[in-house]
This record gives C-alpha cells, structure tokens and sequence, in this order.
C-alpha cells in the first residue's frame, strides 16, 4: 500500500502523502475486513483452536500424570531395591556369620577329634612300645632260659658218670619201695 | 591195621613162641626190638619201605639179629616184616608182651633206664614196683639213652618219673 501510495505520490507530486498513516478509507475498509475475518476465525476456527489447546493441555497433563506415576513407581521401586539391597545385606552378613559359626565349630571339632587321635596314637605307641619291651624282655628271658638249660643240660651230661647214674637208679628204687 | 588183625598176629606170636618154649626169652626179644624199632628212624622206615624188596629188609632184619636174638625171635620179626606189617610191629609186640603177662597173671612194667640194670637192680625194682602199685609184674627194662639219668617206669595207665630228662624239661619249662 505503501508503495502504492508513493508511486502515486511520485506521479503527483502536488498531493502531500503521510509516509506513516494511511488514508482514511483505507483504515475505515481494512477495519473492517479485519473484524469481518477476526469475525470468521473466531465463529469458525475458534472452537477448533479451544479443543486442540483442551485436548493438548489434556494430553499434557496425562503425560504429567503418567511421569508422575512413572516417577512414584521408580520411586517406590527404588525403595524397594534399597531395601531388597539391605535384605541381602543382612542375608550376606548372616550368611558369613553362619559360616563363620560353622567354621569355628569345625575348627573346634577338628581340633577335638585330632588331639583324641594324638592322644589315642601316643596310647597306642606307648602299648606297642611297653608290648615291644614285654615281647623283648620275654625273647631275652627264653633265650636265657634255652641258653641256661643247653648249660646246665651239658653240666648235668657231663656229671652222670656210672657212679651217679647208679646213685639214680638206687634213689628211684629206695623212692618206689617205700611209696606205698 | 585193625585192633582185630593186630590181635590175631600178637596171638599167632604167642603160640610160636610157647609152643617153642621159648616165650620169656622171645617175648623179652620182641619187646626190645619193638622198642628199638620205635626209637631208630632209620630202621624204622627201612622195614615199612615198600619200594625195598622183602628179601632185603629180611636180611637187614637177620643182620641185626644174627646171634643176639633166639631164631624164633628172627623168624616172628622176619614174619611180621615180610608179610608187609612192618609198621605194626611194636603194637604186635605189646599186645603179645600183654598176652604173655596175662597169661601169668602179671601185668606189664616198662622201665626206661639210660643204662643197663644189673639183675640185681632189676630184682629190687621189680619188687618195689610190686610193693608200690599192689600189682604182680612183667618188668620189661628197655635202655634209652634220652632218659639221661634215673629211671621211668610205667605200668598200665601210671607213670613213675623219675628221670634227669624229665626234671630238665622241668627246669626249662620254669625257665
């Protein structure tokens, strides 16, 4: 319009034309088309608008619900993880406790068991070695006795000369005779 | 051998030998040899040796025997040997020695002495074994020299010791 105006203020230059405001018709007219389609657009576009905006306000507020809910979800599966996440730190605790119980009482028990069974070898050596000694002291006592009587047999053999021989043989009969 | 057949042969023995007159002599003979046949390994498995022909074990037999035994003594021995009852010689022999003391009313006393008895040593034990078991005996004298010393006599089931081996065995039985 504007450019308009100057062309025509160019091919008259005897007319004075406002670089700023407009003629008055044209205000008066294009006022009214101005109201006429604001008019329009809010008989007919309007509504449309208010249901969109409604309808994006709605979908917005659902996806704050949603993130609301999704948040109090994590929230709460959060806790409930730290306290799962606690559980199984007390399940690990009693675990090691319990394991440590069990441990010591093995280390208790094996230790019993190993000193009965220190006890029950030294008892048993100490029986084989006094049995040891016995059989020794019994095998130097028969080989003494066999020794002892291979001697006196040779003594006894060498001193039965006919005299006592005969000395015998009158001593059984002396002895027989007056066993009645 | 049974009881039966050693029976039979000790009578067989015991009629030769009375009816050769000769039993106290004979039965005195087998009684020794039985003994010996009893203590000598070697003589005994050379009569029971089958895989020796009889004429040999015979002839060992009349070697052993040749002028120390009576010849019924050797013909009773030779019998027995040759008819392959070698092995029951010495039960043949005691149930003959029996039979004989039976016959006379004696019971059999067998003294093992490490030396000989003289016969008055034998008159003196015999009758203090008479003295002391209450019996009428047969004293039948065998010299062993494993007795040592002393005397050991046995008549039936009783047994008088009085032995030096015994009183060692003692000795080491202690020791």
């Amino acid at each position: 319009m504007r450019i308009v105006t100057a062309l025509l203020a160019a091919e008259d230059p005897s007319q004075s034309i406002s670089p700023i405001l407009p003629e008055t018709k044209e205000i008066i007219w294009g006022g009214l088309a101005f109201l006429i389609i604001l008019g329009l657009l809010i008989k007919f576009a309007g509504p449309p608008i208010k249901k969109g905006l409604a309808d994006r306000t709605a979908r917005i507020q659902g996806e704050l619900d949603r993130s609301s809910q999704a948040r109090a979800q994590a929230e709460a599966e959060a806790a409930e993880i730290r306290s799962a996440l606690g559980d199984v730190e007390a399940e690990r605790e009693r675990l090691l406790a319990e394991a440590g119980a069990e441990a010591e009482a093995l280390l208790v028990e094996g230790r019993a068991r190993l000193e009965e069974e220190v006890i029950d070898l030294r008892t048993k050596y100490a029986m084989e070695l006094q049995s040891a000694g016995g059989r020794l002291n019994e095998e130097v006592m028969a080989e003494v006795g066999v020794v002892s009587v291979a001697a006196i047999e040779t003594a006894v053999r060498a001193s039965l000369d006919d005299a006592t021989q005969q000395r015998l043989i009158e001593e059984f009969i002396t002895k027989v005779g007056a066993s009645r | 051998m049974s009881d039966e057949r050693i029976e039979g042969y000790a009578r067989a023995l015991f009629e030769v030998a009375r009816v050769e007159g000769t039993l106290d002599e004979v039965e005195d003979e087998l009684f020794r040899f039985a003994r010996s046949f009893e203590s000598n390994r070697s003589l005994r498995s050379t009569l029971m040796d089958d895989e020796i022909p009889v004429e040999r074990r015979l002839a060992v037999i009349s070697d052993l025997l040749e002028g120390k035994a009576t010849p019924t003594t050797v013909q009773l021995i030779s019998m027995v040997v040759g008819s392959g009852r070698g092995k029951d010689l010495p039960k043949i022999v005691d149930r003959l020695v029996a039979r004989a003391a039976g016959s006379k009313q004696l019971e059999v006393a067998e003294v093992r002495t490490a030396v000989a008895l003289t016969p008055d040593q034998t008159t003196r034990l015999a009758a203090a074994l008479t003295n002391a078991t209450g019996k009428q005996l047969n004293l039948k004298v065998v010299v062993d020299p494993s007795v040592l010393g002393g005397v050991i006599a046995t008549v039936g089931d009783d047994v008088i010791d009085g032995s030096v081996r015994t009183r060692l065995e003692q000795l080491k039985s202690r020791l």
